[in-house]
């Protein structure tokens, strides 16, 4: 009995969160369409979602394409399979790896800032304000963030996907000693733009995703600056969760439009 | 009570409630055009909830508000909106947007409102900025500024664009007693120089003589006593009197 009730209030709770979600994003989806679209804002926005998020993404993007070519070639060197160490690398970073790990490392940084900003705001008044001067949060906070986001989290991907694919030709090649020639033609052989569009798709997911999760976090903050920080962490951990979650249905989904494989 | 054709805003029968506790119980009240209403009370009695309610960013659990005549308990949060540019509203923390300068903070109306002209907004800027005495301050951020230049950078915020009402929560809270009776003046001047309606939520005794032309003393959640200043200041009623003298009752 405690157990049913237990799974009903968990169940009621996802729900619950799954439709405040989807009331915000029908908030801006609504947003988008009706009212102007602040561009200085957007542009803004993107400034910080992606343009300062480049760092971040170039060190993951390189370093998970290095450490998974050294471990491919590892274990594909006993089997003498060298050569296809660039097309293993290659097909994951594009499918999987690009896209999850860019939004992770997105949802910790810019989630987190969004969250904590809108939070404050919240907290401060700053949104009541806003409301009381006739504007409506969603229109001047979450509409630019989530266009910016759009825009940013596709080419973020593609450049973590372009530096991974780099980093790891770099560690087979110069330091594992794979033939250039055979890396490069068995790389080019097994990936095509289906695997591109995949992981841009992904990432544009992804986007949204954070955006959501994180203005949602910031939009409901209370309790000061106690229910800042919680809403941050949520924001952090909630973003996370739900792009692996996500990721494997889509993965399933878009598996159908852009098939692996030659 | 109902909104009549003079009335700026009224509310009848409100009533709030959050949880348990019984916030708002029942407040019928009428602000004719033009007139200052200062609503007074000790802490915790619903002040600024009740204030929130009437600019609509809280929903009652029961009654009415009326600004200018329409009843706007039901509205839709993009339906308020543009009610809601009529009146302004000085919250009690200021609530600067602390990413603007103090310039883009007071010119955020005019660019909502669609002036895209940087002359207009430039000149108008200044204008609202000369009113409260912050000439020379543009450019500086929310944090470099003290507790009454922030008060008097969102008195400017709200009057720039000549709302038809201003709501003005705790406007002396946590000032000195020369910079308070510097933002009194304020109010009184934005009130003859605009003939704005004005409703001023304030625990200060002196800003509710300075400014009021009628006083609402709100005691747990209800109206306690209506009239005008010099009434409350002759009332027999020690609650009032209390209040009025800052006795608690204690002892040492």
């Amino acid at each position: 009995m405690l157990l049913l009730r237990f799974l009903g209030s968990t169940a009621l709770s996802l729900f619950g969160y799954l439709g405040e979600l989807l009331f915000l994003m029908l908030e801006t989806a609504r947003s988008v369409v009706t009212t102007p679209i602040r561009w200085r804002l957007t542009l803004q926005q993107i400034l910080e979602v992606g343009f300062r998020s480049q760092l971040v993404v170039i060190v993951t993007g390189a370093f998970t394409g290095a450490v998974f070519a050294a471990q491919t070639y590892f274990q594909f060197h006993r089997l003498s399979m060298d050569t296809a160490v660039g097309a293993v690398v290659a097909v994951s970073m594009f499918r999987e790896l690009g896209p999850v790990l860019t939004g992770l490392m997105v949802a910790g940084r810019v989630g987190a800032a969004m969250s904590a900003e809108i939070g404050t705001m919240k907290v401060t008044e700053q949104l009541d304000a806003l409301r009381a001067l006739g504007v409506h949060p969603v229109d001047y906070l979450v509409a630019p963030r989530m266009i910016a986001m759009m825009i940013s989290m596709p080419m973020l991907v593609a450049e973590c996907v372009g530096i991974g694919i780099a980093a790891g030709q770099f560690v087979a090649v110069k330091m594992m000693g794979v033939a250039e020639v055979y890396y490069v033609t068995y790389m080019q052989k097994f990936t095509a733009l289906r695997d591109l569009e995949m992981a841009l798709t992904k990432g544009f997911v992804f986007g949204i995703l954070i955006v959501f999760v994180a203005c949602n976090e910031g939009l409901k903050s209370k309790e000061g600056a106690v229910g800042v920080g919680r809403a941050t962490t949520d924001a952090v951990v909630i973003g996370s969760l739900m792009i692996l979650i996500v990721n494997f249905f889509l993965t399933m989904v878009l598996n159908i439009f852009f098939p692996a494989g030659v | 009570m109902s909104s009549t054709p003079h009335s700026m805003l009224a509310v009848k029968g409100l009533t709030k409630q959050i949880g348990a506790q019984q916030i708002l119980r029942g407040i019928d009240l009428q602000v004719a055009s033009g007139e200052t209403l200062v609503i007074i009370g000790r802490s915790g009695s619903g002040k600024s909830v009740l204030l929130k309610h009437l600019i609509g960013l809280m929903l009652p659990t029961s009654g009415e508000v009326f600004i200018e005549g329409r009843q706007i308990v039901g509205l839709t949060e993009r339906q308020l909106l543009p009610i809601r540019k009529t009146v302004g509203m000085m919250f009690q923390g200021c609530a600067l947007f602390d990413a603007m300068t103090v310039e883009e903070n007071v010119a955020f109306p005019l660019r909502e409102a669609g002036e895209r002209n940087p002359e207009v907004i430039r000149a108008k800027v200044a204008e609202a900025l000369d009113v409260v005495d912050l000439t020379g301050h543009e450019q500086k951020l929310p944090v470099n500024l003290s507790g009454g230049m922030k008060k008097r950078v969102a008195l400017a915020r709200v009057v720039i664009t000549r709302p038809n009402c201003v709501l003005y929560d705790e406007p002396t809270a946590g000032l000195d007693p020369v910079v308070s009776d510097s933002i009194n003046h304020l109010i009184r001047r934005m009130q003859k120089r605009f003939g704005v309606t004005s409703i001023v939520v304030t625990h200060d005794m002196k800003c509710a003589g300075h400014v009021a032309d009628k006083v609402a003393f709100l005691h747990e959640g209800a109206i306690y006593f209506y009239g005008a200043f010099a009434d409350l200041l002759c009332s027999p009623d020690t609650l009032i009197q209390d209040f009025i003298q800052g006795r608690s009752g204690d002892t040492d």
